[in-house]
This record gives C-alpha cells, structure tokens and sequence, in this order.
C-alpha cells in the first residue's frame, strides 16, 4: 500500500522529460512522471538538478531534448505558447525572500497569477486567496502585509499559496526547505504532503537533503555530474542502492545517533568541473570500485530490475542487486 | 597545573546587541566548560546565540553593534573579556583558532593560501618567511590538499569549496592551538565533502589533541564528532550532557523535539504504508529584544504550566551528568 495516495490520474505521466541536453557544460537526463507522485533529484552541487527543474519550466531553454507536459511537447513552444502550460507547472524556490516581489503585498503576489490566467477576478479572487492563506497556514489578515513583515517559514508558505493559486498540476520544488530552521522544516514538509494528497499534485522536489528525500518522495533520481546514475522507487534505493555515487552519497550523511557510527564509504577527491567531465563514466575518477572499461566508456541508465534503473557498469541486467566488491579485490 | 582546571570556562557571558528596535539580548547569561582535547557541540537553530557565544569568546563581536555586557570568559587560566585589543589579538589565530562556514568569505582572494598560512606562522612564532612557506605546505599537506608543493601558491578562486576549508583549517592550527572554534564548519559543503571535512577534523584532533568548540544546527554532526553537547534556544543554554547520553535520554522539550522534528536516514518511516507526519514545533522563536517573562520555549512547548510562563526555570543537575532548565523535564508530551 505504498503507492502514492491519488493516483486516480491515469498511467499518463504528468512530466515526461527526454534526453533532456542543456549545455552551460553538458547535462542529459530522462524522466517520466505520473500525477500524484513525488520524484525527487538528489544530488550535489553543480550536478544539474536544479536545471532539470527550470528546464521543465522552461525556465531555462534545453539545448536538446524534449519536454512534455501532460501529453503536450512544450520544447519548442515560444514564450508565448508556454504560457498557457506554465499554470499546469509552477514552482516553489529555495529562498522565498528573493522570489516574492518586496513591493507587493502578499495577498497581490498570490491573486496576480489568478487573475492572470482569468481564473478569478476582483472580489473572488479575493476571497480565493483569503482561503488559500487558511489552507497553507497563514492568517487571512497576512494578506495586507509585504513580504519582509514575514518569517522564513511563512514566506515559504507564501511561495506555496502562490504557486498552488493557479491549480498546477505539477509542482517543481528547487530546495524548498533547506534555507530553513529544523523546527520550521518539519511543518512545512508536513504541509507539501498534505497538499499533495489532498489535490492530487505530482511534485518534482529537488534537493541535497536524503533524509527530506526519503520521508517526501517516492521516486528518486540521483544525478552526478549532469547525469542521471540511478532512478529508483525510494524504498529500493535506500535497501540496496545500485550505484557506487549512490552508495557513498547514503553513507556520507551524518546520522543524528552517537550509538550507531557506520561503516562509510568516504569519497576521496572533489567533484570534477561540469565544464570538463572526465571520459567514460563520469564517476570514475572518485569510485572505489572503476575498471578499464569504466574510465573509457560511458554506461547508459539502464533498467538492471523491476523500476530500478541504474548507470554503472558493474551492474548486469537481472543481476542480484548485491553489494559491489572494490576493484583487485 | 594545568590539572582540573578547564581549557576553556566561560560564565554567565551576556552579549547585548544595541539595534532600533531595542536591546537584543543574543546571549543572555550562558556558561560552558571545555576541558583540553574535549570536543564541546553547541546546537541550536538561527538566532538561538551559539555563533554569538563563540564570536564574544574571541571578542569578534562588531564594536558598535554589540558588546558583553556580563559574564567573564577564562582561557588557560586568563580573563579575556578584560584583554586589551593587541593582547587578544595574539591569542587569535595561535592559542585559539576559529574557522566559518563559508570559507571563502574569510579568505583574502588576492593573497595565495601559502601566504595566507605563512602570515599567521610568521606573526605569532617570529620565524621567517621562508621557514614559514615551508610550515604552510607541511600544513597543506597535514590536512590532505593534494599536491601540496603546487597548491601552495594558488589563490582561493582556484580551490573547490572543499578544499578551501581545508586551507582554511590549516590556517587555523598552523600555529598548534590548544582551541578551535568551528562555526558550522561543513554547512555549506555537500554531503560527501562534509564528510570528508568532519573525517579530517576529527583525525586531527586525535593527532594535535586540540580542543574543538563545534557550532552546528546539526545533530547528525554533533553525533559523529562531539563528546558532549549543549543546546541553546533564544541565547541561553537549555541542556547539555555526554553526547551518548543526550541522544539516548533528551530531557528538554525542546531538545525532543528537535530530534523529532527532523526526518531521519536511517529508518524507513514509511513501514506503515504511507507517509507519517512530521512532528512539527509549532510556532517560531521568540524575538529577543524584549525580556522573556518565564521559560523561553514556553510559547511552543506542549507540555508548559503557569509556572512555566510565570517562572524563568534555572539548569539543574540531573543524573548521568546531564543538565536541563526545565520544569517538567523528561515528561512526555500529553
């Protein structure tokens, strides 16, 4: 029973991203999304995540690669055009202080985009955006205040009404709790769960946090170096994670317990610049287990078990997903 | 002599911030002790005064802005509230070290790390510039910076995130410091540099025997690097025990929910089918520029009486050497 709760939607994914390509340096990933399902990109810094996430707005153009939303390839749409799927696909940032406009009043920075896309207008909207502040926690009378009269957790509140204003279907959220208080983390996770299950919404929920990850996700996509090297149901991930980035990612985080000091795969060295990845699997250079064949060709994300793909070639299609054996061992 | 006597003591410090909207009280009446080579955690979220406790240690808090205003802070057996400027500033950097959680806001971007490690060996051992170039890439080399001979001479912009707090790290014990102050020193490193920076901390503590004060937000860090730790909310410390005892018995409401609050990594809280909630704190800390009548948390704490609103609980010694500044310490919420 641990399917996502409103999949009433059908199998139609409500993001599907191909190959996507976006060259600052390069970064390809390939996704697909079902509605009422959190998928979740985990990775460090520089590994593209956040990318993925704003070229699925379109926020960012792809330099290659296809972006469908609901069914609808929106890659070539003009600006224009991609307007009228932005209200199916909206975002919550990081940092809300510097993606609310200081000069509006709250209530103004949630009802512009209902007005926007004519969903309301005047006295309803008003009304409207009176009951969503009730929804996400925050007083109707908030509406007359400006954003920096707010605390950190309410202005991610903020974000959430705004972005929640237009009925999206899908919502990308880069981080959005990471700029907060351990205290005010927790209710606002709590909130993005219940909003989830209560509109059926499927969340693209960007992070670096595998604790966040593993208590909101379903799905996780871990991206190293512009690339996808594992994607996985959750619980499979954490039970036996398939790829060596995956593995030490796991065992790097710190775990809140003195009793239970773990076995830890410390990854030597830092991340090689996107700018210039290394040949061959791009993980090469920090994984304790590369062969020859790793550091002159490149393994593709394959599916090696039911839902769990992983790009490493160390892992055999059909293989049991057993602990790997460090190399000339 | 060095004996019993604590490296480090600090009582009843008080630093008040002098802003518009009043007096800030960022740390008002917080004492600690740190014996040598111990390592001390201090937890707690933005604005409970940790990073300010350690600043006022060092007198880094901005003249102008804020200032003791209580308290003393004893140091090998010397007061450093009362040291004039010149005689604190020989402290800094030799005795007691500090590094920050942003690297590469402390790092001068035009001078190379070599220089920067040479400048603080030269200033406070008097030996020369020559003999001090070969300090810095001994120092290099001591907290594993690939290639030492090389790196010596590169600015900060060339260097990862990772490796600037490295440098960072070896310009704090280039002069063998009996403290180190470390103030959120991985927070803005990922996951596996993280892990990498606290390995190496930790190493080098056993190798110097150097003391560490570790600010943090994060109880993961404190558990894998503390041997005790207190937690501060709203400037003043509300519990502190044997970091195997805080995590095994937490006594203050408020450490609790800490604790719970934060998904853990470790457990699949999902066996029941779905996701669980999140046990919330509800409410946000307190401002601090008015005094708080009673028990800081009381606002946020489900367990909290009359008295607890009335009545300013002090810390009492409870078994296991932990201490706890509650009334109702160790009840479970109703």
């Amino acid at each position: 029973m641990s399917e996502p709760k409103p999949p009433a939607a059908p199998a139609r994914p409500s993001l599907e991203v191909f190959d996507l390509v976006k060259h600052f340096p390069i970064r390809k990933g390939v996704f697909g999304r079902r509605a009422g399902e959190v998928r979740a990109v985990d990775g460090e810094s520089g590994c593209g995540k956040s990318t993925v996430g704003r070229a699925a707005l379109k926020l960012v153009e792809p330099t290659s690669g296809r972006i469908v939303v609901a069914g609808a390839d929106v890659t070539g749409l003009s600006p224009r055009a991609m307007w009228e799927h932005r209200r199916r696909i909206q975002t919550v940032f990081q940092d809300p202080y510097s993606s609310l406009n200081p000069r509006l009043s709250a209530g103004a920075i949630v009802g512009e985009p209902m007005e926007n896309y004519g969903l309301s207008r005047g006295r309803e909207t008003e009304e409207r955006v009176a009951a969503l502040f009730q929804r996400v926690g925050l007083r109707p009378e908030a509406m007359r205040k400006y954003p920096h009269e707010f605390s950190g957790g309410q202005r991610q509140r903020l974000g959430i009404a705004r972005a929640l204003a237009v009925r999206p279907e899908i919502i990308v959220a880069d981080e959005p709790v990471s700029a907060l208080d351990v205290s005010v983390q927790a209710q606002v996770l709590n909130l993005l769960i219940d909003l989830q299950e209560e509109y059926g919404l499927a969340f693209l929920f960007v992070s670096h946090d595998l604790a966040v990850m593993r208590h909101i996700s379903h799905r996780i996509a871990v991206m190293y170096l512009g690339r996808i090297v594992e994607l996985a149901d959750k619980r499979a991930l954490f039970r036996q994670p398939l790829h060596p980035y995956t593995e030490a990612l796991l065992s790097a985080a710190p775990i809140p317990d003195p009793a239970r000091r773990r076995r830890r795969v410390v990854l030597q060295g830092d991340v090689p610049s996107p700018a210039n990845p290394p040949p061959g699997c791009r993980f090469h250079t920090r994984c304790p287990y590369a062969v020859a064949r790793c550091r002159s060709e490149d393994p593709p994300l394959r599916e090696v078990a039911p839902g769990q793909h992983v790009a490493c070639h160390l892992r055999d299609v059909g293989a049991p997903p057993g602990p790997l054996a460090a190399a000339g061992a | 002599m060095a004996g019993d006597a604590p490296l480090l003591e600090v009582r009843d410090l008080a630093c008040h911030f002098f802003t518009l909207d009043g007096v800030v009280r960022a740390v008002d009446g917080v004492s600690l002790a740190l014996a040598r080579g111990e390592t001390l955690g201090i937890v707690g979220e933005s604005g409970c005064g940790k990073s300010v406790t350690a600043l006022s240690i060092l007198r880094l808090i901005q003249k102008g802005a804020g200032r003791i205003v209580g308290g003393s802070v004893r140091f090998e057996g010397r007061e450093l509230t009362t040291l004039s400027d010149d005689e604190i500033k020989e402290l800094r950097g030799h005795r007691i070290s500090m590094i920050f959680q942003e690297p590469m806001t402390s790092l001068n971007p035009v001078l190379t790390v070599g220089v920067q490690i040479a400048e603080n060996v030269v200033r406070h051992t008097g030996a020369g510039w020559r003999e001090a170039m070969d300090r810095a890439v001994e120092m290099l080399r001591l907290v594993r910076v690939p290639d030492p001979e090389r790196r010596v001479h590169d600015y900060p912009h060339q260097l990862s995130g990772g490796m600037r707090q490295r440098v960072m790290i070896a310009i704090a014990l280039s002069c063998d410091p009996q403290l180190l102050i470390a103030d959120e020193p991985t927070t803005a490193l990922d996951v596996t540099i993280q892990a990498q920076i606290l390995e190496l901390m930790v190493e080098l503590k056993e190798k110097t025997g150097t003391a560490i004060l570790m600010i943090t937000h994060d109880l993961g860090v404190v558990a894998e690097t503390c041997q005790r730790v207190m937690v501060m909310y709203a400037g003043r410390k509300v519990e502190e025990a044997p970091v195997g005892e805080l995590f095994a018995n937490p006594l203050h409401p408020y450490t609790r929910g800490l604790m719970r609050a934060r998904p853990r990594l470790d457990e699949d809280a999902e066996a029941a089918g779905r996701r669980p909630r999140l046990q919330e704190i509800p409410g946000i800390v307190p401002s601090l520029n008015r005094p708080i009548a009673g028990c800081a948390f009381a606002p946020r704490c489900a367990l909290a009486t009359d008295r607890c609103r009335a009545e300013r609980p002090e810390l009492e010694v409870r078994p296991g050497g932990h201490l706890v500044a509650c009334f109702e310490a160790g009840r479970d919420a109703p």
